[in-house]
């Protein structure tokens, strides 16, 4: 007989306690009426003042939704016809793509929001010489985002690809389909839960990045995270403890809803 | 025979990835050999200034600080990630624990810097308590030093560690360590000798992806950081956006880039089946279908 263990469970408490112990902070301070973390009582007054009085924050919080989704889609068009050339067939050049494609995620974000940075600059340049202006603005964070979301969505639908065999795509060409056929009829079905996670983790990615935004926003566009930046570099405030707390709420029935809705597309 | 329409699927990918992704890695490797514009930009012609910079005093200092933060902060994470991996992985409730450690890192990334913001600032809970309880007069400055970085450093990646370790351990058969103690081996030689060689994979897994996120880190130094814990990532940054030498930003970059590669090349050698789990788990990593 084996001892029961003590250090494991010990030390998965302990870090539970650590990850927890400061979002269940936040979550009871967003209740507190004194501005301070002195507690002098409970209040709703910083939910309060998050819903009427920070039109700033609300215009990121759009700005943010509107890259996430355009950048989602976009992404996940491009992904998943590329997952399918990558998985399934050869061609030129197909290693160095692969690695390519893999490079930005390993790489430190900041590498990725600096080039972006100094293309965009030079793109401006050029683009100034025929009279067009190129400012920094929400479509080159657009860009930057739908530039490392691709990666994330290219694996996951290679991962859903992996499960199927290619046969099915060649009994549908002995059967007469033409390409576009297999590619709606055939393919796509297939792939879709692969797509849909994909296009969901692009969504939390873009809702989430704040390194690369940070050098590719320009004046006007700022995202959600970026707001939270500026208000923190003013210190502790009570409004970002109650935003804090609908975020993680918002996480949270997010985290739920994707496993169901995962496995709901899994059983059909 | 049709045609092969490979090249028709992954031409928009190859486009995008190169235009926004090696174009400007190729244009930060050209201006790192260029010589610093006066308003910031560069001057054409070739020069190693922005190179010999590399090897002053000041940034070799600020190198060291941000390998002795990443180091440290990788060491903390992985010292807490095996026991907790081990312990979901044995144990019934595998899914819900899964859960629990995926759901603190799918909050903003900002909330979660903010967090620590509101223990530990000056005005923070931490303080408010001490100075409450009558244990301090004063308050304490707990931010803004390297070990403030460390702690949230370790706070931020700590779940990127847990879930490679997770889906390694939990591949292993539990039956090899209790053959290993009938035989008469201790538990801890049972747990070096025979599970730590068969989840190396997991453990290689996890310092990358703890590692080169916090060595090349920009936001926790930059906000919760002070003169001592300034790291390559804030350097980057200010020659690029105060400083205005772009030559330099470039050339830092530039090393970092090729460093991460051959980092991820190096562990990839060391432990050949790794590369499919960096693979798999960059996907898995934020867990949608964990």
């Amino acid at each position: 007989m084996t001892k029961k263990a003590i250090i494991s469970p010990f030390v998965f408490t302990l870090v539970m306690m650590f990850l927890y112990m400061p979002l269940i902070i936040l979550v009871i301070y967003s209740f507190n009426d004194s501005k301070t973390m002195a507690w002098s009582g409970f209040s709703f007054r910083w939910y309060q003042e998050l819903f009427t009085n920070s039109g700033s924050l609300w215009r990121s919080f759009g700005n943010s939704v509107i890259v996430a989704l355009g950048s989602a889609t976009l992404s996940s068009v491009i992904g998943t016809l590329g997952a399918i050339g990558i998985y399934w067939y050869n061609f030129k050049f197909k290693k160095i793509l692969q690695i390519a494609t893999f490079l930005p995620l390993i790489l430190p974000e900041i590498i990725i929001g600096v080039s972006l940075l100094i293309f965009f600059a030079k793109v401006n340049d050029l683009l100034s010489l025929v009279g067009i202006h190129f400012p920094l603005s929400l479509f080159t964070v657009f860009l930057a985002h739908t530039t490392f979301n691709l990666p994330f969505v290219l694996l996951i639908v290679m991962a859903r690809l992996e499960e199927f065999d290619f046969t099915i795509i060649e009994a549908a060409y002995d059967l007469g389909a033409r390409e576009i056929d297999t590619l709606f009829k055939v393919v796509l079905p297939i792939a879709s839960p692969g797509i849909i996670s994909g296009f969901l983790m692009a969504v939390t990615l873009s809702l989430e990045d704040f390194v690369i935004t940070f050098f590719v926003a320009g004046p006007g566009s700022s995202t959600l995270p970026l707001h939270v930046y500026s208000m923190i570099r003013f210190g502790v405030s009570p409004v970002i403890n109650a935003l804090s707390v609908l975020i993680i709420a918002v996480t949270i029935l997010l985290a739920f809803s994707t496993k169901n809705i995962y496995k709901y597309i899994i059983s059909k | 025979m049709r045609k092969n329409p490979g090249p028709f699927y992954s031409s928009p990918v190859a486009i995008w990835i190169s235009s926004f992704f090696l174009i400007p890695l190729g244009i930060i490797f050209t201006y790192s050999f260029m010589r610093k514009g006066l308003y910031g930009g560069v001057v054409p012609g070739f020069c190693l200034d922005a190179y010999s910079a590399l090897s002053n005093i000041t940034f070799l200092k600020i190198t060291a600080s941000t390998l002795y933060i990443a180091l440290f902060s990788t060491l903390a994470i992985i010292v807490l990630a095996i026991p907790s991996a081990y312990f979901m992985a044995r144990s019934r409730h595998k899914s819900f624990f899964l859960f629990l450690v995926i759901i603190p890192f799918w909050t903003n990334f900002l909330i979660r810097i903010y967090a620590w913001i509101a223990i530990l600032g000056n005005n923070g809970f931490l303080n408010s308590m001490l100075i409450s309880s009558g244990l301090f007069s004063h308050h304490v400055q707990f931010l803004y030093n390297k070990y403030a970085v460390i702690l949230v450093t370790a706070y931020t990646y700590l779940p990127f560690a847990i879930l490679p370790l997770y889906s390694t351990i939990e591949k292993f058969d539990f039956s090899l360590l209790e053959a290993a103690q009938d035989l008469g081996a201790t538990k801890w030689q049972a747990l070096r000798k025979v599970l730590f060689p068969n989840i190396r994979g997991g453990i290689t897994t996890a310092i990358l992806f703890t590692f080169i996120p916090a060595f090349g880190s920009y936001a926790i130094p930059q906000i919760l950081g002070g003169s001592d814990s300034l790291m390559i990532g804030n350097v980057i940054a200010r020659e690029l956006t105060v400083t205005r030498n772009w030559p330099l930003a470039s050339s830092i970059s530039v090393v970092l880039t090729i460093l991460t590669t051959l980092g991820v090349v190096f562990f990839m050698k060391l432990n050949q089946n790794a590369s499919g789990s960096v693979r798999r788990i960059a996907t898995a990593e934020k867990g949608v279908n964990a």
